[in-house]
Parts: structure tokens; sequence; C-alpha cells
């Protein structure tokens, strides 16, 4: 025991006279939702190419599922290891409120990148999100609306059920078709959920294909949802009577777009929000950028960004749609 | 214990020496995994080595440690319980929802251990005046208490207050409480277990309860009991749980029962009942913290960190079969 603790006494030692060296690069960490989602890769890439620049240390940690909980032990784990920021796409908006307090107490810059501690935003930072969120789910319900001729029964395959950002998305997307006249021959059935995970996510369409027949179109705000909703129906042979639209990566999304099955989704740049919040970290933490309401500061390719209400910045404007037109100009 | 189960056989196999008796039990081989761990660990970061750290991690699951010690019990008894996780939400909920209502604290928490002890009453209603095997009861139950929890809670979560918020924190002698918790339990129920003639008795119907019961035991009464303490430790787990995370959701300890039973198995106890031991299970809860936080602390990805995990318990249930098939039958 004597010898644990001298052993632990050396390990926090020498730990602690590694930070102090101010000239050390700066450790940033981002821990996703879960291991296996494509979306998160093109995110580190924008990370990682920000930090090759900047001359910091990145690595991307997630656990394995992405339930409420499953992120806490990553954050600790981080915690210890003495990173100077941790970037982090929560998997629910307040599970994680004491142990990121404790990481901020320890001069943690706490950020969450991709989806907010929506209610809770006291307990990060700041928030870099690729559009304003609040446009993204009227801008969901205009595409599926374009594709159906704005009439009959639509359906919402989503990831999890407390996913803070598919909230979001999903209570604006039930508000836009209620309070908009432009939408009232169109009516939501179902919202369902399939975990981000691929075989959930087919077996929730093959259930909503079947409990409703009448269905004409289907959004999924979510990348493996899409892409296992496309999945369905292109193997049902049935695209001309079912639209799928929602939000999806353009590698995965390729095939199904070429082949007709989804004639567009949409989505935002993932890897801006890696390189955005990387130059974000380092700039707050040098001193460059001050962390206020109201600032302004300039990343290269992505010209000024403003700070907004509740330390929330945006990659971008819109959601970018892809169709057959411009699939192949994107590449992640 | 070995007296006891020592059957009035008609030839009694030679006496084994008594090193062996101590030495080769599953315990020590999860006191082996653990020193091992320890030392894996430590080579795996250099960050790992540092006991204020490894206590903070073990409060993440002391809360399924604290009920795998009366799941040790329940499957010695030669019974299962895998509903503690769902009714630990339960309990949670129906407290975060009572006090939210304007409930005042001490009732809700009255409320919340009422509803655990209730839901370890309809287990064990089920198991023992139904007859109904406990693995399926308490599958039925798994799925109707989580159910039910999402009914009550729905998708949102339920903040508790600011003063109920972080018993994890509270350090007593350096020690997180819920870690202290945990132990303080483990001795007591290790003495009950191993001490008591109430201890002698749940290896006795675990053994052969048939032959228990023509010996004059209770078994029902017993078993009931340990039901009963099962729906109350979750429901204080629960609530260690809504105080650790400072709110309360439907999916609050998700899979728990899993960690659980991995952890009776892991610390030796014989899936069969009538053989295992609260040390091991200590051992056990300590063994998985260290492997998860050495490996989580040194960025072990975690597909790598599952096929360790199933690799330990595969080994530690060969063991354990092993060692009692050759030692102690």
């Amino acid at each position: 025991m004597l010898k644990k603790t001298l052993l632990a006494g050396l390990a926090i030692g020498v730990a602690m006279v590694t930070t102090a060296y101010a000239a050390d690069p700066i450790k940033i960490v981002y821990i996703g939702k879960n291991t296996g989602n494509p979306y998160f890769d093109s995110i580190t890439g924008g990370f990682e190419d920000a930090c090759k620049s900047l001359g910091c240390e990145f690595e991307f940690v997630a656990p394995a599922t992405a339930e409420a909980t499953s992120q806490i032990p990553f954050i600790e784990a981080q915690i210890q290891r003495g990173v100077n920021v941790i970037a982090i796409a929560p998997n629910s908006p307040d599970a994680l409120n004491q142990v990121l307090d404790t990481a901020k107490e320890k001069g943690i810059l706490v950020l969450t990148v991709n989806g907010d501690l929506v209610g809770n935003e006291g307990h990060r930072d700041a928030t870099i999100l690729p559009v304003d969120f609040t446009k993204t789910g009227p801008n969901q319900v205009e595409l599926m609306g374009s594709m159906i001729g704005y009439k009959g029964d639509i359906a919402i395959l989503s990831a999890t059920t407390e996913a803070p950002d598919q909230n979001t998305w999903i209570a604006a997307m039930n508000d836009t078709l209620k309070n908009d006249p432009k939408y009232k021959d169109m009516h939501l059935v179902a919202t369902v959920y399939g975990d981000d995970q691929p075989e959930k996510s087919t077996t929730e369409m093959e259930a909503l294909l079947s409990n409703y027949p009448n269905l004409v179109g289907v959004i999924a705000p979510t990348t493996v949802g899409i892409a296992a909703a496309a999945q369905v129906v292109q193997s049902r042979g049935i695209a001309a009577t079912v639209h799928v639209t929602g939000l999806g990566l353009p590698s995965e999304m390729r095939d199904f777009v070429k082949d007709g099955t989804v004639s567009a989704f949409q989505l935002w740049s993932p890897y801006n929000e890696g390189w955005l919040a990387a130059h974000f970290a380092v700039g707050v933490i040098g001193g460059t950028i001050k962390n206020e309401v109201g600032g302004t500061f300039d990343v290269p390719n992505l010209g000024t960004i403003t700070i907004a209400d509740k330390n929330a910045m945006n990659t971008q404007a819109e959601l970018t749609t892809f169709d057959a037109k411009n699939i192949d100009d994107f590449d992640f | 214990m070995s007296a006891i189960q020592t059957p009035a056989a008609r030839e009694l196999p030679p006496a084994r020496p008594r090193w062996q008796v101590i030495v080769i039990r599953p315990e020590t081989m999860t006191l082996v995994l653990l020193i091992l761990a320890l030392f894996g660990a430590s080579l795996l970061s250099p960050y790992f080595l540092d006991v204020g750290y490894i206590l903070r991690s073990f409060t993440l699951s002391a809360e399924f440690a604290i009920v795998a010690l009366v799941l040790t019990m329940v499957i010695i008894a030669g019974e299962i319980d895998l509903s503690p996780a769902a009714n630990m939400a339960l309990s949670a909920c129906l407290f975060a929802f009572a006090q939210q209502a304007g409930v005042p604290m001490p009732l809700a928490i009255a409320i919340g251990l009422f509803a655990g002890l209730v839901m370890g009453a309809i287990n064990g209603f089920m198991v023992i005046r139904l007859q109904i095997p406990s693995i399926i009861v308490t599958i039925g139950t798994l799925t109707l208490y989580r159910g039910l929890a999402q009914v009550i809670a729905g998708d949102k979560s339920i903040r508790v207050p600011d003063w109920f918020i972080g018993i994890n924190t509270v350090l007593i002698a350096g020690i997180p409480l819920t870690v202290l918790i945990f132990i303080v339990m483990s001795v007591i129920l290790g003495v009950v277990l191993s001490m008591t003639i109430f201890g002698r008795q749940i290896y006795q119907i675990g053994t052969n309860e048939v032959a228990a019961r023509h010996a004059g035991i209770r078994s029902q009464r017993i078993k009931m009991s340990l039901f009963l303490l099962m729906g109350l430790v979750s429901a204080v787990a629960g609530l260690m749980t809504a105080s650790r995370l400072g709110s309360v959701r439907y999916d609050l300890g998700l899979g728990g029962e899993l960690q659980m039973v991995l952890m009776a198995m892991l610390g030796g106890t014989y899936i069969f009942g009538g053989r295992g031991t609260i040390l091991g299970t200590f051992l056990a809860a300590w063994l998985l913290v260290i492997v998860s936080t050495g490996m989580t602390v040194a960025n072990v990805l975690p597909a790598v960190q599952l096929v360790v995990l199933g690799v330990l318990l595969i080994v530690s249930i060969i063991a354990t079969n092993f060692i009692y098939s050759r030692t102690q039958r």
C-alpha cells in the first residue's frame, strides 16, 4: 500500500512537471458518441489537420455504445491524462454535468462539438456546431416536402432517444409541420429510434414500412439511420413510392444517389467542425482568442467566426444539400 | 465451509493437504488476476497508478458492485436476479418524480426505497409462491421495471436538488463515500455469509434445496428475505446513482445486471449455487474496475476492451469450474 502511494505520488509529480513546461504542445482530445460511426472520422480529420498546422497533439476516443453515461469513464480518464482541451459530442444533455464540472475545475477547456448540452450550457466553455441547429428541422421538412409534393404520411428515423441534437431537430420538425400551413397535408405518423446501430435502424425501417403502408417519406437525421433506410428501400425496390432523406455522409450515400434510391439529402461539413474547434481551442489557450459572446476571430478557410449567444459558434450558415449533380464534389 | 459440504459419503477420499484448501480457491485466482491487472495497467499508461484516480473510477461502478454483493448471496442460494439494474432505474425515477412533484425529500427517498422493496417482493413472490424459475421471472421484471421507469419519467431527465448531488465526491479519510459503503457492506455481508447460521443455510439451500428443507431449513423464508434485500439494496444503489449523476432518466444503470453477474462470476461464485464468497465478488469488482480503467486511460480501443473482458470472464469461468470439480466435490 505504501509502495503504491509512493508510486502514485511519483506519477503525479511527473505529470505536474510535464504540464509545467509551457513549451509542451497543447493536448486536445475529442470524445465521440460511440465507435464505429464514420461521421466522426470526418470531424477527427479536421482536428488532425488543424493540429498539424498549429502544432497541437490530438487524440480521438469514444465508448463502444452511445448510452447516456458511457462517456463518463472516458472524461475521467482524459482528466487523469492531463489534457488541456476536452472536446466532446455529448450523449446526454445532463448526465455529464458533474464530471465536466470536475474537468473545468482542473482548468481544462471543455468544448462541445457537433451537439450541445441543451439547457445545461454552463457546464461547458463553448460549443461548436456546424450550422444554426434551429434551422435544421425546418430545412429537413422542406426538403422532404419538395420530394413528396408536400402531401402524405411521413416518419422520422432517429438515433437514440436521449441524443440532444436529434431531439432538438425532431422538436423543430414537429413544430414546423404543425404550424406552417405549407405543410398541412404532411402527417408525421411515427418517430422511431435506431440507436445509431445499422441493424437496429434497419429493423426499425422495416417495421415502419409494414406498420404504415401509406408511408411516402422517411426523414433520418442521422448518418447511420439514413444509410440503413436507403438500404431497405433499395433492396425492396420501392424508391418510387417511399422517399428517404435526412442527414447523411456523401461517401456513404453516393451509390444510393447514383441509382436513384435517394434523390437528395443534406449535411454540413463535419471536417470544418474539427478544424474550427482546434483553432478556437489553441487560440483561447494561447490567449489570442477571447471566449466572450460577441467576440470574433479569423480561421483559415472559414473566414471570420463570431461567438454567438451562449458561446456558440457555427461553421456554416445553411445546410448543404447533396444530390446527383454535386455529390461527386464531396469526398468525406 | 468444506466441513458442511462434505456429504456423509460411504468412502471419504483422503483429506487434502491444508495448504491446498487455502490456496486453490477461485478467490485466489481473482486475487492473482487483480495483481496482474494492476501491473499491466501501470505498464500500459503512466497516468494509471494514482490511488485517487482508481478510487474515483471505482465510484462509477460502486453502485453495481454493492448490488453484486447481494446478488452473490442470491446466486449461492441457487437463484438469480437479473432485474436489479431496472429496479435501480425505477426506484430512482419514482424518487425523482416524487421530489419534483413537491414531496419532501425524506419522504421521496422513503418512496424510492419502499418501491425497491416492493419490486424485490414481486420477484420473490413469483419465484417462491408461483414456483417460476427465477431467471425467467427476473428477465420479465427487468423489462417491466425498466418500462415502468420510462412511463414515469418519459424521455426527459429529472433533476435532483443540488444538496443531494455528489455522494461520490464526499471523501472520508480520502475514500469516496460510495466506495466506503461498498467496503463496509462487503465486511458485513461477508461475516453474515461465512459466520452465521443464516449464511450457512444459504449455502445448503444452494447445494441441495430438498435436503436443506428436510433438514428443517426454512428455505422459502430465507430466499424471500434475499429477494427483499436485493430489492432494497438496488433501490439504495439507484438513489446513489441519481446523486452521482445529478439527474435521473429511465435508462439509469442500463445493462448493469450483466456487470453485476460478471462481478459475481469473476469472483468465483458458482452459477448453479452452493459455492462462492463475498470476498471473491469484492476482489472481482476491483478487478473489473482496474482492467477497464487501465485500458481507458491508455486510450485502448473499446473493441479491444470488450475482447479483454470477454477473455477474462471465460478464463475465470473455466478456472472456477475446474477448481470446484477437482477440489471440492
